[in-house]
């Protein structure tokens, strides 16, 4: 046997790997843990396909602290945010949220956020781990022309606990126990909504947020706090078999749901267009006279899309059993290389390996015949089929 | 999960059992599929196919990797274990009973195969 190792990209820093809140938890529960983004994170705490089922057919319960919140505040804070972002945020609702991204002056995406309008004048900007530090610089360096609006670093402010699955609201809110975690209104809490309240008697940001797929929460708790809650949400979310969730099953998760992976389906090579998500780009913004970091090489982006996209993502569902991974070409009929694997993974939900793959407009229709993966010399047959894989019932 | 005493280990993380009439079992340890996860897929050399210690003879696939895997000595391939090739998760439920891989007739054993008692430290710092 020779590799083992996961490919989680660790960030060796000086001090070895950041732990959060919940280190203690995770270690007396067996987890194996692996270095992410410089941080110390659960891997799984058995077996990550077991834990993936819960999430599809039950509940999870994830530790997402090494998420970087940033809290952008102040009279200005949302034209500072439409001016460094793609998005519209200033014409976020106050309680709600919304996906958007971070390009660079070229349009290549430098990460993808989710960013809560907590307030009227606060906001907070949620980064992935390995990003966080980039997108904290690039809001303070565009945030410098707007004296009325501050930019802050609120990574340590908050340990971050995500419970996924069918079974999520019923556990928040005491269906399966006498009483509720909560008092929160949770069934007037739509999907992509965020409002402060209580969960366990700790202050939160509960979000109807989630990476799985699957209705669920996450609750942004004083690291203080983060035992507590977790341990609370344990309990509570016993009688519905909800299980702690690790990072593997993270991804297969949110493979299965289409959703774009930052390192992976994004990167600063990509633009919003590229990766088929120009809809979040907001050219017609009024505020900073429409002009945004990024916002020209966008619009050619936006129009090479229209006419000749290069490439473009779609779904791959394997026919045999080998599982195609990220880097690995996506071949034609006659071997010729027609776009590249982005991610990929065994599905438990659909029992075949999956992959998110980059490629040619020829190749890119559902049901194109003849196109395999190139899996370590072998070509493998494998189905185009449109994103995502996994639609929940709602 | 301990490791048996009466089978011999390599540093790639492979167990041998001792030959009975020349043929000894091959697996891959518990450290081993624990470090792998939920394996989904286990391609096998094929009954007849000759062997090399140290040298790849087949994958194993899981969530989140692909490792090859080595035979521990050289020989002759007897038997390979159809259950596992049909189930993969027995490598991770059973990896030193039912989630055995193959049977070799060994021809040749390399030096510095590892007791028990050697793999358990030689896996602990890791």
């Amino acid at each position: 046997m020779s590799d083992i190792h996961s490919d989680a990209t660790g960030e060796g820093s000086g001090g070895g790997p950041r732990t959060t809140a919940l280190d203690a938890v995770h270690r007396a529960l067996g987890a194996t843990m692996t270095d992410f983004a410089g941080w110390d994170m659960p891997l799984r705490y058995g077996s990550e396909r077991d834990e993936h089922v819960a999430v599809r057919t039950r509940a999870g319960l994830f530790d997402l602290s090494h998420m970087g919140e940033i809290t952008v505040a102040g009279p200005q804070a949302g034209e500072l945010l439409d001016y460094a972002l793609v998005g519209s945020l200033s014409r976020l609702a106050v309680g709600r949220a919304r996906y958007t991204m971070i390009c660079d002056a070229s349009g290549g995406i430098l990460d993808d956020l989710i960013v809560y309008r907590t307030g009227e004048e606060t906001y907070m900007v949620v980064a992935n781990a390995a990003n966080a530090q980039t997108v904290l610089d690039a809001l303070r360096e565009r945030g410098s022309g707007f004296a009325d609006a501050q930019v802050r670093d609120d990574r340590d402010s908050y340990a971050l606990i995500a419970v996924q699955g069918p079974e999520a609201a019923a556990i928040l809110s005491g269906k399966h126990s006498l009483k509720g975690l909560t008092d929160a209104d949770l069934d007037g809490l739509k999907y992509y909504a965020g409002l402060p309240g209580e969960v366990a008697g700790c202050e939160a940001l509960i979000a109807r947020t989630g990476y799985t797929g699957e209705d669920g929460f996450e609750l942004f708790v004083s690291p203080a706090d983060a035992v507590t809650v977790w341990e609370a949400l344990t309990e509570a979310g016993k009688p519905a078999g909800l299980v702690p969730c690790g990072l593997s099953c993270r991804d297969t998760l949110r493979l299965e749901a289409g959703m774009p992976l930052y390192g992976h389906e994004l990167t600063t090579r990509t633009t919003p267009f590229d990766a088929g998500m120009g809809r979040i780009v907001k050219f017609g913004k009024s505020t900073n006279d429409g002009a945004f970091v990024g916002r020209e090489p966008l619009e050619a982006a936006a129009a090479q899309a229209e006419e000749a996209p290069p490439r473009k993502l779609v779904g791959l569902i394997a026919e045999g059993r080998r599982v195609p991974r990220a880097g690995y070409e996506v071949v034609s009929a006659d071997g010729s290389v027609i776009g590249e694997v982005t991610s990929g993974a065994p599905s438990p939900t659909l029992g075949k390996p999956i992959a998110i793959a980059y490629v040619d407009p020829a190749y890119a229709e559902p049901g194109t015949e003849g196109v395999a993966v190139d899996i370590r010399g072998r070509h493998e047959p494998y189905e185009v089929v449109a994103l995502p894989f996994y639609k929940r019932q709602r | 999960m301990s490791n048996p005493q009466q089978l011999r280990y390599s540093k790639e993380h492979e167990w041998l059992s001792d030959a009975e009439d020349g043929v000894s079992t091959v697996g891959i340890t518990a450290h081993a599929a624990e470090a792998l996860g939920d394996v989904v897929f286990v391609q096998l050399p094929e009954t007849g196919d000759a062997v090399t210690a140290g040298e790849p003879c087949g994958e194993l696939e899981s969530t989140k990797s692909v490792s090859d895997l080595y035979s521990p000595v050289s020989g002759e391939i007897t038997e390979v274990n159809q259950d596992v090739v049909d189930d993969p998760a027995l490598v991770n439920s059973a990896p030193f009973e039912g989630g055995w891989l193959f049977k070799v007739r060994v021809s040749d054993e390399p030096q510095g195969l590892l007791s028990a008692e050697e793999y358990t430290s030689f896996t602990s710092g890791s």
